[in-house]
């Protein structure tokens, strides 16, 4: 036994990628399946809070690529639960697990999209983030995650590009579309920083996860890299980061910023964020309203089997 | 306004409201794949109503353009179907709603694609690619529906029943379509197509049902107020703004 994972550990520090047909630690393929399932109901959950504006965008340029968006987070999704399917894990049962609450995703979607710069600040700061944390899974040591990453980053960076131009044509707009913009920006930066997960030094399953190589930067680094990045982008849009501590430290060469809500992060994570309650319903709704869909496309498939069959005799 | 851009806006509205109403399902749909399939018909339907505004812009004067087209004309200037702005319903109803127009806009995009007028004739040629699928797409779930479950079938046969008499206002030109297409042979060609999944689907079409029609002369129901305050808000509230 030993033996087995002496060899799996000297695959993952070789950087040859893991295959659902090798050995793995049990540990190693339950927190595969717990990070892959979030990290696809974030997907499914994110489409929700965007999703609301597609009915409302200002103009038909607008509508189109935040539609196209949307459904590009829907495909992220697809990936991703088959991704975490070639570890033994159904997708109906990872459905189910998000529906009784049992599985996570990111609390980023408990917040609520208010105005349409909000489809900016989303672009630019939270598929910003989902971004600095994809990239370097495009290197973690699970094959099919790896893989699925690769797909996703390309279109990620899409993503930002369209919500920091959303931004920037408020940010050179009316007066009123300049305070819609330093509105959603204030709304979205906290949470933002958030999205990295609690630091280092409170991080249960960091270590393990760097030591197989799943995670290759901790969740203070890559909040660094964040931070750093949108000081220099937000100079672009001349709006303003709501954080009166935020500072470049010349010692470190990276900046400094102001300490993150950690009371209103675990709240958010319990259960207790302002949209919570209305995600999870509408995931529940949508999955329950299309059971006789379901049904139905599984009993005509069978009748047409049946009937090939008999043809066939 | 002349016939020739009240025809391009009856054929913008329609590929417009109906892309509308099928991206209201985009994140609630009953299954990721078919999630995505439907939000793809609506990318492609607001894709087509995009290219009609324009061209119907370039011939409206200056001060128009797309946007002004979609997001500045009132319930009574829009001239599509009243089909197409129906409520989406269940699954069921979206879906033969779907089927419904899509095969109406294959005969009609077949016809368009050799109009005289080559702008319109290019937009209907490309149209004609995406509407294939959308009727493939449509045709298959119709049959998947009515021919799966006793559930499934009653729905389909329920959707039937209230989308039908909507469909005769497809079939009956305005004044200002019937110098553009031959209304009689896409009546007969979307009728055969009709009867032949419907049958397949074991669907039966309602008869004596009495026919609602005015849309395309601009007298809808509330529910397109409903979407037109919905989509037209922020323009509406923020006007001479750019987005
Ligand atoms: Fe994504
Ligand atoms: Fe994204």
């Amino acid at each position: 036994m030993e033996n087995v994972e002496q060899k799996f550990q000297d695959s993952v520090n070789a950087e040859i990628k893991i295959e659902p047909r090798n050995w793995m630690p049990e540990a190693y393929r339950k927190t595969l399946i717990r990070q892959i399932s979030q990290h696809a109901h974030s997907e499914i959950v994110g489409m929700l809070p965007e999703g609301a504006w597609i009915t409302r965008a200002p103009s038909l340029k607008r509508k189109a690529i935040l539609l196209a968006k949307v459904q590009d987070e829907a495909g992220h999704g697809l990936y991703l639960y088959s991704a975490a399917e070639t570890l033994g894990q159904s997708r109906e049962q990872m459905i189910n697990d998000l529906h009784s609450g049992k599985a996570k995703y990111s609390s980023i979607f408990n917040y609520p999209t208010k105005s349409w710069a909000d489809i900016g600040a989303i672009g630019w700061l939270v598929d910003g983030a989902a971004i600095l944390n994809q990239v370097m899974l495009c290197r973690t040591s699970y094959g099919p995650y790896a893989r699925a990453m690769v797909r996703i980053c390309k279109e990620e960076s899409f993503h930002q590009r369209q919500g920091f131009d959303i931004l920037l044509t408020l940010a050179n707009g009316t007066p009123e579309q300049k305070i819609m913009c330093q509105d959603a920006i204030n709304r979205w930066w906290w949470p933002s920083l958030m999205m990295f997960g609690p630091k280092d030094s409170e991080s249960s399953n960091s270590d393990q996860s760097m030591k197989w190589k799943i995670k290759r930067k901790s969740n203070d680094e890559l909040r660094q890299n964040f931070v750093d990045m949108c000081v220099q982008q937000v100079k672009v849009l001349g709006m303003n980061l709501p954080d009166p501590d935020l500072k470049w430290n010349e010692a470190k060469q990276q900046h400094d910023w102001g300490e993150i809500d950690w009371n209103e992060f675990w709240q958010v994570v319990k259960g207790n964020g302002p949209c919570n309650k209305e995600r999870l319903e509408a995931r529940r709704n949508a999955w329950d309203n299309g059971a006789w869909v379901r049904e139905a496309a599984a009993a005509h498939a069978q009748k047409q089997k049946d009937k090939q069959k008999q043809q066939a005799a | 306004m002349t016939d020739q851009i009240k025809y391009l806006l009856c054929l913008a509205d329609n590929a417009l409201i109906l892309g509308h109403r099928n991206s209201e399902w985009c994140g609630h749909g009953p299954v990721l794949e078919q999630d995505i399939a439907l939000t793809n018909i609506s990318l492609d339907l607001i894709g087509q109503a995009r290219n009609f505004y324009q061209y119907a812009a370039s011939l409206s004067g200056a001060d128009h353009n797309e946007d002004t087209l979609a997001y500045h004309r009132d319930s009574h200037e829009f001239l599509n179907t009243l089909l197409v702005e129906q409520p989406n319903g269940d699954w069921g109803v979206t879906i033969l709603r779907q089927f419904l127009v899509s095969n109406y806009q294959y005969y009609l995009y077949q016809q368009l694609q050799h109009n005289s007028d080559v702008t319109l004739a290019a937009i209907a040629a490309k149209a004609i690619k995406e509407v294939t699928y959308h009727l493939r797409w449509s045709s298959e779930w119709v049959i998947r529906l009515g021919d799966g479950t006793t559930e499934s079938n009653q729905r389909m046969q329920q959707a039937l029943h209230l989308l039908w008499p909507f469909t005769y206002e497809l079939l009956q030109p305005a004044d200002y379509e019937t110098g553009y297409i031959d209304v009689t042979k896409i009546k007969q060609l979307w009728q055969d197509k009709t009867n032949e999944i419907l049958a397949e689907a074991t669907l039966s079409i309602p008869n004596n049902s009495q026919p609602f029609i005015g849309g395309k002369t601009g007298a809808h129901s509330e529910h397109l107020t409903a979407i037109l305050n919905e989509m037209q808000s922020l323009p509406r509230a923020y006007p001479n703004t750019i987005w």
